[in-house]
């Protein structure tokens, strides 16, 4: 019986203690008609050695390419020791901080890395998590909705992922939120602002945008501002180790910030488990959703950790919490406090200078290919938009058979841009690889010429 | 402990880490920012020793009993994690094609059909990430099966006292109104008053059984009456399944929704917080709304369904496949079990909890519900204790903490004054369980001979009982640096 | 329990002063505050709104529990307690001392709708059976 370790003794003495024959009697209260249904099929057992050998050959189908694709998730060094350390027992099967004096471990580590995402963003408070990033920015747009109090429409640029689009779109559905598209400019690809518009609780202001091009943040969050409205910073933590924090956007700040915080430290890992971050300014704290961990003192004044402004919470608030989040993306956390105790403010800046100097150079050897452009102008971080002459996913496949995944196609995404590929080159493509890549593209176009 | 910004010296790195520099010009200076983030500075081994430490300061299943009711803390097998952490299953960006994808998706697929068939539901989605999210998705999908059919008048969801706080923060969140209905002396909902409050404006009931009082509903063939009778829907919360794993099937007992914890029944860790996952299982007819991504087989092919495949469906919950790492973990454990492990699952976490149950009942315990059977958990009252010592439920639990057991699940469900849900799980042996009874009966000593010893523990921890009216009022979330 | 007889009542545990201006205070009831034990934070409404009787115009959390306030009459918000929401520990001590804001009733008689000591001292003692 795998796990579970009763003797045939011990069965015999724990009914006695109960006073039932069998187990079977444990669950007399069980109304009859409900046992007699079919026992459940599932396949036979296997034990460790046969379940292994069964995961790796599954795992082998699954072949090692080289990968291209940002979009979301990207793909980081991770130092070694984030794992090891992540996977020790005592956090990996610890529960939910509830009793803080047996939980100090995972509510330090929880209160480490809040400082180190307010840090990073500038801004005063960080949640312990939420899922993923998309859900995550849904609920900063509940969150605004709730700190605006009389308006219920969000400013929405097309410049946000359309993945996360879509997300929002289902968990904001029932709660009469309005969702208003912003277009972007042909050239650069960043958000253009309406002439006029009528009130709204916020704007979601991408940085770097699902393009890859970076947006002019400070005007953006000051024409917010003024239209006494709020502004929701969606970031790339990488991309902060170099770029401006929100909590530093115009002239005073983003109010929330949010994104996915995959690139510290959780592997790409087929999309999850990943988590997602969230801070806010000061004034909002108790309108943020999820769990906080606080400083505070014990009985004996010494220094302690604990979960804090609960009465926010589905356990105590029920229905007019601030959401009906519980399980959070804890273990993530303790990967991210890792990664960013490891990388510092200097290893954190150099990846990002390396991503971007690796993305410049894979546009600058794709675009020389004949048939490949970049689609817009101006900066950009870690990512780019290509248009290719001809339908995308035939070349991706292609690309395959070099053991290449190439890029997203985004063309249903965006059908106005033609044939679009979305690209990535993260710290970890060699010059090698990007060399790899623009000789597969070239033979592989050439040959569809042909 | 010493926070890791504590530690460390300016200019220190872990240097084997970081990239090569790169020069950058081409950024113009109005993205970029002016002064570094406050990160720590401290070596690798600094890194490495201090969140070891830091992990040697927590309660765990790998360390400790962990009763807490309503969360299912069972073993965690170490196979399941090696194999999520499998290199083809790591590396894979969830956006590449699904040709290279499919040694994962076959898992995926499989674990979809063992949930179905242990549920008895049509189908199951994998995309929520959590035992919430699979609320929201499930009553999402009632929402959407009403509109459907163009029933617009179902505003209030149907929700027992005794429930978890995420089944009203959910209905609220899909827009409905919270109807709360009573539960009986004997743990049982009120039927006359479901049969009032049920009409017309019901869109569904959502219902934990075996309930949160560790007792199994046993009128629930007559519930589900009612509200199908009423035009509503009947959703299960998945967070007592490990009571009646492999035995009975929630689809048997009418329940149109369930949600799943695999994070609770699967095994898989709760990581000190999550990541969960909450998949969600429905009959024929809510099919077509279930949550995105769904994996079919065509043939020996794997693939996703997406929004052209399943135009009904309520949407995406997540940008990407929900939590793979979870799912894989959950698929491991599922094929380890298998059909005779399955069904062991319910006897032994009941056998345990009934043990348990009887053992404290016989030391002089108060049992909120002694008439009843225990399902997998079940609950003590302290009430009579207080009022004899002063000692609380709370002061019991932190004395608890001290003879090196984690303290049960206090304060909830509230319906019980002073109460502990106590869940031991299957996982657990008779030796446990007896040192567990052991040192609750010295408590309880401790309580009528030494009560301030009790009210102020814990004593062996590495803070004693922290001021948490301090911490709310004055919130310090994060460590600044001194300037 | 001392229930002081000059003011009035709600029946969401809300004491209602009158003032000679026609003017009114509101605050939580010594009753209200035992049950939610210690008070950490207080979100009064805005000077200036406008508030509707029965309807939700701010919140008062304890470490255990976040509990709303329903305005006790139709009105205009005049000004809110800037020390209470400072130091919210002062209801706890001194829940009858401790307002929260004054509102101008729209309507002076709807003031006679609200309950009076004995009729709230039965709701308060209802609670503790």
């Amino acid at each position: 019986m795998p796990f579970i370790p009763h003797t045939e003794s011990d069965i015999r003495d724990m009914l006695s203690a109960i006073g039932a024959k069998q187990i079977d009697d444990l669950f007399d209260e069980i109304p009859s008609s409900l046992h007699a249904r079919q026992a459940p099929s599932l396949p036979p057992a296997l034990n460790e050695m046969s379940v292994i050998r069964l995961a790796q050959e599954r795992a082998s189908r699954d072949p090692a390419n080289l990968n291209f694709i940002g979009a979301g998730g990207y793909d980081h060094h991770i130092p070694a020791a984030i794992w090891q350390l992540a996977t020790r027992g005592e956090f990996y099967s610890a529960y939910t901080p509830y009793q803080a004096e047996a939980s100090q471990g995972s509510l330090q580590v929880i209160y480490e890395y809040q400082s180190m995402m307010t840090a990073l963003t500038g801004l005063d408070a960080s949640n312990a998590s939420l899922y993923d990033g998309a859900s995550a920015l849904a609920e900063a747009i509940l969150m605004a909705v709730r700190a605006h109090k009389t308006q219920r429409r969000i400013l929405l640029p097309r410049t946000v992922s359309p993945l996360y689009r879509r997300v929002i779109a289902t968990l904001v559905a029932a709660q009469g939120i309005e969702l208003v598209d912003l277009p972007y400019d042909p050239h650069t690809g960043t958000t253009v602002l309406p002439a006029e518009t009528a009130p709204f609780a916020a704007l979601v202001i991408p940085q770097p945008n699902f393009f890859g091009q970076l947006e002019d943040v400070d005007t953006l969050t000051d024409w917010a501002h003024q239209q006494q409205a709020h502004v929701i910073a969606l970031v790339n933590p990488t991309s902060l180790g170099i770029l401006k924090p929100p909590g530093q956007w115009g002239i005073a700040g983003a109010d929330i910030a949010t994104g996915e915080g995959q690139p510290l430290g959780c592997p790409l890992s087929n999309g999850g488990p990943w988590f997602g971050f969230m801070t806010c300014r000061q004034e909002m704290i108790r309108q943020m959703p999820g769990r906080l961990v606080g400083r505070t003192l014990d009985t004996e004044n010494n220094t302690g950790f604990t979960l804090t402004l609960q009465a926010r919470e589905q356990h105590i608030r029920r229905a007019k919490a601030t959401s009906n989040i519980c399980s959070n993306q804890g273990l993530m956390v303790v990967a991210a406090a890792l990664y960013l105790s490891l990388m510092g403010a200097e290893g954190l800046a150099r990846v990002a200078r390396a991503c971007h100097a690796n993305t410049q150079q894979l546009v600058r050897r794709l675009t020389a290919i004949a048939g490949v452009r970049r689609v817009f102008q101006g900066a950009l971080f870690h990512e780019a938009l290509l248009q290719l002459d001809r339908p995308v996913q035939p070349v991706l496949d292609a690309l395959l058979t070099y053991n290449l995944v190439g890029g997203l196609d985004v063309s249903a995404h965006y059908p106005e841009l033609g044939h679009t590929l979305l690209v990535c080159a993260t710290e970890t493509r060699t010059v090698d690889d990007i060399h790899h890549y623009a000789i597969s593209l070239q033979a592989v176009l050439e040959k569809g010429m042909a | 402990m010493k926070l890791i910004f504590e530690q460390g010296a300016s200019g220190r790195s872990a240097n084997a880490q970081l990239p090569p520099d790169t020069n950058i010009d081409d950024i113009p200076a109005h993205y970029l920012r002016t002064t570094p983030p406050v990160l720590p500075e401290v070596s690798e081994m600094d890194t490495v020793r201090h969140y070891t430490r830091l992990s040697q300061q927590n309660f765990s299943i790998d360390t400790h009993f962990y009763p807490l009711g309503s969360c299912t803390m069972k073993y965690n097998p170490r196979a399941c994690n090696s194999i999520a952490l499998l290199p083809g299953f790591l590396a894979r960006h969830p956006f590449a094609p699904a040709t290279t994808g499919q040694g994962y998706l076959s898992c995926l697929y499989e674990l979809q059909d063992i949930l179905a068939e242990l549920t008895g539901m049509h189908a199951v989605s994998l995309a929520p990430m959590a035992g919430a999210q699979g609320e929201f998705a499930g009553v999402a999908m009632i929402r959407a099966w009403h509109l459907a059919r163009g029933d617009t008048a179902r505003t209030e969801i149907i929700i027992p006292d005794a429930a978890h706080g995420t089944n009203p923060a959910t209905a609220a969140m899909c827009g409905y109104t919270v109807r709360e209905i009573p539960t009986d002396k004997q743990g049982n909902i009120d039927l006359d008053e479901l049969r009032r409050v049920t009409g017309p404006q019901t869109a569904g009931l959502m219902l934990t059984n075996p309930s949160t009082l560790g007792v199994f509903e046993q009128q629930i063939t007559e519930i589900a009456a009612i509200i199908h009778q009423a035009g509503g829907l009947l959703y299960y919360d998945g967070a007592n399944l490990n009571a009646i794993l492999g035995r009975i099937k929630p689809g048997d007992m009418g329940f149109d929704v369930v949600h799943i914890n695999l994070h609770k029944t699967f095994a898989t860790p709760h990581g000190g917080g999550g990541p969960g996952a909450g998949p969600v299982g429905v009959s024929a007819r809510l099919q077509p709304f279930l949550p995105l991504p769904v994996t079919v087989r065509e043939g020996e092919h794997y693939r996703l369904l997406d929004e052209t495949d399943r135009p009904y469906s309520i949407g995406r919950l997540s940008a990407n496949h929900g939590n793979g790492g979870v799912l894989l973990r959950a698929w491991a454990y599922a094929r380890m079990l298998g059909e005779p492990g399955m069904a062991r699952v319910a006897q032994f976490a009941t056998l345990n909890a009934n043990y348990l149950m009887a053992r404290l009942d016989q030391a002089g315990f108060d049992i909120a519900f002694p008439q009843r059977r225990a399902s997998h958990e079940f609950i003590v009252s302290l009430k009579r204790l207080k009022d004899e010592t002063g000692v609380s439920a709370m002061d019991f639990a932190k004395r608890l903490l001290d003879y090196g057991f984690h303290a049960p699940t206090t304060y909830f469900p509230m319906l019980v004054p002073e109460c502990l849900l106590i869940e031991p799980t299957e996982t657990e042996a008779k030796t446990t369980l007896d040192a567990f009874v052991a040192a609750m009966i010295a408590v309880a000593q401790e309580a009528r001979e030494t009560p301030e010893k009790v009210k102020s523990a814990p004593h062996t921890l590495p803070v004693r009982r922290l001021d948490d009216v301090r911490a709310a009022r004055k919130p310090d979330l994060a460590w600044k640096p001194q300037i | 329990m001392t229930i002081p007889s000059d003011l009035k009542y709600t029946e969401t545990h809300e004491w209602i002063k009158m003032h000679p201006d026609g003017s009114v205070s509101i605050g939580i009831t010594d009753h209200a505050q035992d049950l939610l034990g210690d008070m950490v934070f207080v979100e009064n409404p805005t000077p200036g709104q406008h508030l509707v009787a029965g309807k939700e115009c701010g919140v008062v959390e304890s470490v255990k529990a976040a509990s709303d306030i329903y305005a006790p009459l139709s009105g205009r918000v005049l000004a809110v307690n800037i020390d209470v929401e400072t130091s919210p520990e002062q209801i706890n001590t001194d829940a009858w001392g401790s307002w929260l804001f004054t509102l101008q009733p729209d309507d002076p008689a709807e003031i006679d709708s609200l309950l009076d000591a004995e009729a709230y001292r039965a709701i308060a003692e209802a609670d503790h059976h």
